[in-house]
């Protein structure tokens, strides 16, 4: 009775297609640029290309990876996005351990608590932080990148929550069998908890893969670029050139596909990833986020 | 003491990495700060640079721009604010009404991707489509015979632009927090007010929307807490010269004045401004969100 009026059919059937529509405005974007990349450069400068590639080639794409800058970027992507994560997930592991235990056994947790809550109230900014990393001669090495959000406060805090839902019985027991708090950590918490770390890791390394921004200040030479500020630094030039400010337009124009393809190149590794994010971040987020 | 150390010497040992470099990197420019109130040159150091008091934050109120990016800020996240709390929440009631599984999950696979995507890629992508020389929003407007629009180079579009793309990115995930509420109500609930007589309106109207009141009371203090961030990562990859007057941020700013031009004693003391501010409004949206909706982040 509750879906049989005729209006809720009305709506039923005209809310799946809002919906859909919906769902396309997501992803069309995406799939025009992919459709761009695909195609013949004269179709791209004539702007007949809509959602499917005209006149296929694949071109663009041998281009972009026989472009050294392009590869070297790409490179120190990676480089990163491995380096940052497996640094992360090193030292927030093991500050969780310590922090999920209680006030009891660990007097001297709290001040701790604090030293890292503080920091995700207030920051110094970014010329105070610009001038150290330069003090301590990190600009243009990949420490720069990975060291200064090594501390995530907010994994920390998901992390030792979820320690803090292992049973005692298992730690105690290890202990009684006479090993140590490094033990305990190694062999009992970690293949315990690797789904949740294997969650945080995953998202650990989309945050490196799309940070930029720590590039272009603490990278001074364009060599050094990961590839999202290699992006971030061409499509600036794109821009400036397609609303007139530069006059290199018309070779901007001609390279349309190639930039296509290179943003496809840079969204891939988040599209692989995807699959596997989907499945965690729902029941993070909202473990994260309401608590009763 | 040295029987408190015995027994919790391993944990922290194990704290030490994240102290330290929690230390260096977050502690150490805290005390940056100061160049502030310097006319700070990176040769004479913090040491050595001339005291100027708050000369640098009188500056930013008696500067013709300061005014302007202070506005441009507000406005911006304002509209922001409104519109992404309006959308996610009526995305969560359209679908909560989906009955099929699998049309569900394929339209939350699809409206979630653009959120795990950098505002480089959708910069890249957004100023193709947008372009007035051919980009294929503008070719399906002129197909309608409207005239192409300058969505990036005119400053009233530009914060149109920025708003919307910014709802187009997150007004997914945003929605999450609701549709898990929304799963979350008890269907006997629904099963009393229909037997009652209550149409499926008046049931969404009368026990959907008040149960995730408190969830959006507690978005919209939140989210009013961080007024002042209005998009760094999205603006700087949007915006050009032609639109710094209507498009120009705080943090942007910051970035360009301090750092491009090498005003730091300036561009930090704009900073302090804003993170001084934003501290405050943070702890006053926790207090409204505890007092209003009794949430709690520990």
């Amino acid at each position: 009775m509750r879906y049989r009026s005729r209006s809720y059919t009305v709506f039923t059937y005209s809310n799946t297609v809002f919906l859909s529509l919906l769902s396309l405005v997501c992803i069309l974007p995406l799939i025009h640029v992919f459709a761009l990349s695909l195609s013949s450069r004269a179709a791209a400068t004539a702007n007949i290309v809509n959602f499917w590639p005209i006149g296929f080639t694949t071109d663009a794409y041998v281009k972009t990876l026989g472009n050294a800058a392009f590869l070297r970027s790409l490179w120190i992507g990676l480089e990163r996005t491995v380096l940052g994560t497996i640094l992360s997930m090193a030292v927030v592991t093991m500050a969780s351990y310590s922090l999920s235990k209680t006030n009891y056994k660990f007097p001297g947790r709290t001040v701790y608590i604090w030293i890292f809550v503080f920091t995700m109230l207030f920051s110094g900014g970014l010329i105070p932080s610009y001038i150290l990393i330069s003090k301590l001669h990190l600009i243009d090495t990949i420490w720069a990148l990975v060291l200064p959000s090594a501390v995530s406060v907010w994994n920390m805090i998901l992390m030792l929550n979820f320690f803090r839902t292992i049973p005692q019985d298992l730690e105690e027991a290890a202990h009684i069998d006479g090993a140590g708090h490094l033990r305990v950590l190694w062999s009992v918490y970690l293949p315990v908890s690797m789904p949740s770390i294997a969650t945080l890791s995953l998202f650990t390394m989309v945050f490196h893969w799309n940070s930029w921004f720590d590039g272009v200040i603490y990278m001074s030479n364009p060599r050094e670029y990961p590839l999202a500020t290699y992006l971030h630094s061409m499509i600036v030039s794109d821009n400036l050139s397609r609303v007139g400010v530069t006059l290199e337009s018309i070779d901007n124009f001609s390279n349309r596909t190639i930039k296509s393809a290179q943003i496809f190149i840079g969204a891939l590794p988040i599209l692989i990833v995807y699959p596997f994010l989907q499945k965690y971040f729902v029941k993070g987020i909202v473990l994260g986020s309401v608590k009763s | 003491m040295a029987a408190y150390w015995r027994k919790t010497w391993p944990f922290h040992v194990l704290l030490w990495p994240a102290l330290a470099l929690c230390i260096v990197f977050q502690y150490i420019p805290l005390f940056g700060v100061v160049i502030a109130f310097q006319d700070y040159e990176p040769w004479l150091g913090i040491k050595g640079s001339p005291w100027v008091g708050f000369a640098h934050f009188h500056y930013l109120f008696t500067y013709p721009d300061g005014k302007q990016i202070i506005w441009n800020t507000l406005i911006i996240s304002a509209f922001k604010l409104v519109v992404n709390l309006i959308i996610p929440i009526v995305f969560a009631l359209l679908l909560n009404e989906v009955r099929k599984v699998y049309f569900k999950r394929v339209v939350q696979t699809l409206v979630y991707l653009p959120h795990f995507l950098s505002w480089v890629i959708l910069g890249g992508i957004l100023i193709d489509i947008l372009s007035t020389e051919g980009g294929i929003i503008n070719r399906a407007l002129n197909s309608f015979g409207i005239d192409s629009i300058f969505f990036l180079g005119d400053g009233q579009w530009f914060r149109f632009t920025v708003v919307l793309s910014d709802v187009w990115k997150e007004f997914g995930f945003s929605a999450i927090i609701f549709l898990a509420t929304l799963v979350g109500i008890n269907p006997a609930l629904y099963e009393a007010a229909e037997i009652d007589g209550a149409s499926r309106w008046q049931q969404v109207t009368m026990i959907s929307v008040p149960l995730i009141m408190p969830i959006i009371i507690v978005v919209a203090t939140l989210s009013l807490g961080r007024i002042l961030d209005a998009g760094f990562d999205q603006i700087l990859n949007l915006y050009n010269p032609l639109v710094y007057s209507h498009g120009d941020i705080i943090d942007t700013f910051v970035y360009r004045e301090g750092l491009n031009n090498g005003q730091f004693s300036f561009g930090t003391a704009v900073g302090l401004f804003k993170s001084a501010i934003g501290f405050i409004l943070i702890v006053i949206s926790y207090r409204m969100a505890f007092k209003l909706a009794n949430y709690r982040i520990f």
